[in-house]
């Protein structure tokens, strides 16, 4: 089984450490991992902002890219959801593309496929997760707020296996954090409001990380408490669940 | 780059306390919806039903409309079509004229909102007195609903009260709520009283039995036709469901899903004139036939105007009703919008962020967000796109597609931290706008891998 490791553009640049921890942990699964040196992004702003036309090069690259691996796994809930969901009607009527198929957001894929009983080392910290809009209504991580189904959490099922973590969430639980791409300053006004709202809720907690399965939310809610200078941190899921390796 | 709504989101939310108010209201009442819904464990499959009942009704929408007229018919009320606005308002005035009535009484009505019903009518010389509170209220201010359900939402009771004080004589610096709701009720009474003629909406058309049904929590609407001998209803023709059947899956849905109420206080079914009065259905179009042809539009057919994705929405509940260009705001009305007139309601298509939770609470599963994400594929053939946007989105294509520049860039990056503050952050910055840009690693995943780094460390 070959896994190709996507990382996607903005966390290649700013965090490239969440890119290693998603390596660590399934190269510690045993699982055989590799990175095509040649991707880029899937194409997710443009199609976001109205140009799926410009996102259709980009699509058939990463097809091209990720096509002999048998899974393709990236620490991003939203560009796995973008690949997953749109990249079928992106295409043309005569490529039909098996990425969507193959993709899958490294927490899922941990926790569905991988099932560890525990992880190593410990995270003596507590952590407020930050459900993503994209990680709890679109991969479905976590049962979302407005559904009346049974209620869950991949996302905390993975903190709880590293020793110390406490968990908490926020109110509004899963409400936007104000990012959505160009959203974000297009909409700055609305979109710092919701960052700020966001933050409130995460900091009564009362936990000194907040923590999610998308970067991109976690960047933008960063923008915020660095600019009021607030004493909160953030770290990606993975970053936690690696931290023994 | 910002869009009509981005800026008046930004008007909306400088006045932050407003804002935050705003916010909370709506969050209580999607708060409410939710401990409503959670009671009741087929609510999914409720709203699976709705879906598929509206969906099999707008399919076959020429039957269900020629039974449900003939059927109305038959039970003795006059059934007119209106083709388009005009014709709806020209239709209501000459039933109005012909029964020479002075005064109207109306009970809540979005789709007179959308016809302009009104306006039209008082410049005839009829008094139209609105008769839901929050309706009443804002007619007396001059002002429009900024809530499709909800009406006044976005009024202080302080607002409120200094309103009745000026046209109720109500006691100065009163603005208990209870109190303003007497006061209002005193003061509608006599305009009942006095009404010629009543006007309600539809929440739905029976087309097995030719029955209107009208929800309310005021009773105003059964004040109106109880009083009046004429009583003229003004329904979409997105509003007729197949049976009484359905009806029981659409009343389930439709409170719990507005307001957090298991029911609304009132569900009136009108089936045939009252004794020796005449009852007028107008049944109108005013575009949504052809929404009902467009192949991927039609779903947005199925609404029943709960206004759930309102106040779920989190940019909403954060900018506003008035916010937005078309008359209906949230999720459902930047669709509705761009429906009725793409290139003079395109401004609002800014205001999402492509959360999803309209989606969810929909209890007619409409794709509001997909739909929305549709309509922005558009806009570059409406000419209507951003500038900005478009030219961003060129420069990133252009990059992407293209490894070696990327790994360039992916190098230079880091030179940006160190820029000069005010070459980052000015005007020409949008995130900036209460946010720091965030900092670009000294090396990039990819190089680190290049060099082997990542894989030498993991052996």
């Amino acid at each position: 089984m070959k896994i190709g490791l996507f990382v996607p553009c903005y966390v290649n640049a700013i965090y490239p450490d969440v890119g290693i921890a998603t390596y660590k942990l399934l190269n510690y699964f045993g699982l055989d991992v590799h990175y095509p040196v040649e991707q880029t992004c899937c194409g997710q702003p443009m199609a976001n902002a109205g140009f799926e036309n410009k996102a259709f090069g980009l699509a058939m690259k990463f097809e091209k890219t990720f096509k002999k691996y048998d899974y393709i796994v990236a620490p991003s809930a939203s560009c796995t959801a973008f690949v997953r969901y749109n990249y079928l009607s992106i295409m043309t009527d005569e490529y039909i593309p098996d990425a969507n198929e193959k993709i899958y957001d490294v927490c899922e894929f941990i926790h569905d496929f991988v099932k560890p009983a525990k992880l190593p080392g410990r995270f003596p910290h507590k952590v407020s997760v930050h459900n993503s809009c994209h990680g709890v209504r679109e991969l479905e991580l976590s049962s979302a707020s407005e559904l009346n189904i049974v209620r869950y959490s991949k996302i905390k099922n993975l903190l709880s296996l590293v020793e110390g973590v406490e968990i908490f969430e926020p109110a509004k639980v899963d409400e936007c954090c104000g990012f959505g791409g160009m959203f974000a300053v297009e909409e700055s006004a609305v979109s710092v409001c919701m960052g700020e709202d966001k933050i409130n809720n995460h900091v009564a907690t009362g936990a000194e990380y907040i923590t999610g399965a998308d970067s991109s939310c976690l960047m933008h809610l960063q923008g915020i408490v660095a600019r009021k200078k607030l004493p909160v941190k953030f770290i990606h899921i993975v970053q936690i669940l690696a931290s023994g390796l | 780059m910002s869009t009509k709504h981005a800026k008046a989101a930004q008007r909306f939310i400088s006045n932050r306390e407003q804002e935050q108010w705003h916010n909370e209201t709506l969050w209580f009442v999607r708060q409410k919806r939710d401990n409503m819904t959670m009671r009741i464990p087929e609510w999914e499959k409720l709203r699976d039903l709705a879906a598929k009942i509206k969906t099999h009704t707008i399919d076959d929408l020429i039957h269900y409309l020629e039974t449900f007229s003939e059927a109305a018919e038959s039970n003795g009320a006059i059934v007119h079509w209106a083709k388009d606005a005009q014709e709806h308002n020209e239709i209501v005035y000459g039933i109005l004229k012909q029964h020479q009535v002075k005064k109207l009484v109306k009970s809540k009505s979005m789709l007179t909102e959308e016809c302009l019903l009104n306006p039209y009518l008082i410049e005839r010389g009829i008094e139209v007195v609105e008769s839901d509170l929050g309706e009443r209220i804002l007619q007396l201010m001059g002002e429009h609903p900024s809530h499709i359900v909800m009406p006044a939402i976005h009024k202080k009771r302080e607002e409120v009260g200094k309103l009745f004080e000026e046209k109720m004589d109500s006691e100065k610096g009163n603005s208990d709520p209870t109190y303003l709701t007497h006061t209002a009720r005193k003061y509608l009474r006599n305009e009942f009283l006095t009404a010629d003629a009543a006007m309600t909406g539809a929440n739905f058309g029976i087309a097995q039995t030719g029955e209107v049904v009208v929800c309310t929590n005021e009773g105003n609407a059964d004040m109106g036709t109880s009083l009046s001998k004429l009583h003229i209803v003004s329904m979409g023709i997105e509003k007729i469901i197949p049976d009484l059947a359905s009806l029981s899956v659409f009343v389930r849905l439709l409170a719990r899903s507005a307001t957090g109420q298991p029911s609304t206080t009132y569900t009136s079914h009108y089936r045939r004139p009252i004794e020796g009065g005449e009852m007028h259905i107008v049944i109108v179009d005013n575009g949504r036939s052809s929404i009902q042809n467009t192949t991927g539009r039609d779903q947005i057919l199925r609404c029943i105007r709960c206004g759930a994705c309102m106040n779920t929405c989190p940019v909403y509940r954060r900018s506003g009703g008035y916010s937005y260009t078309y008359f209906i705001p949230g999720p459902i009305g930047i669709n509705l919008g761009m429906l009725k007139s793409p290139k003079q309601h395109s401004d609002n298509l800014s205001a999402c962020s492509l959360c999803f939770s309209c989606n969810n609470v929909c209890p007619a599963k409409i794709d509001l967000a997909g739909q929305i994400y549709r309509w922005r594929q558009q806009l570059d053939s409406f000419h209507k796109a951003s500038t900005s946007k478009k030219l961003i989105s060129q420069g990133m294509t252009f990059i992407f597609n293209r490894p070696d520049l990327y790994r360039v860039l992916l190098k230079m990056a880091p030179l940006i931290n160190r820029l000069p503050r005010f070459l980052v952050y000015n005007r020409l910055n949008a995130w900036g706008y209460g946010r720091e840009l965030p900092r670009f690693a000294n090396e990039s995943f990819n190089s680190m891998w290049r060099k082997g780094k990542i894989q030498k460390d993991n052996q």
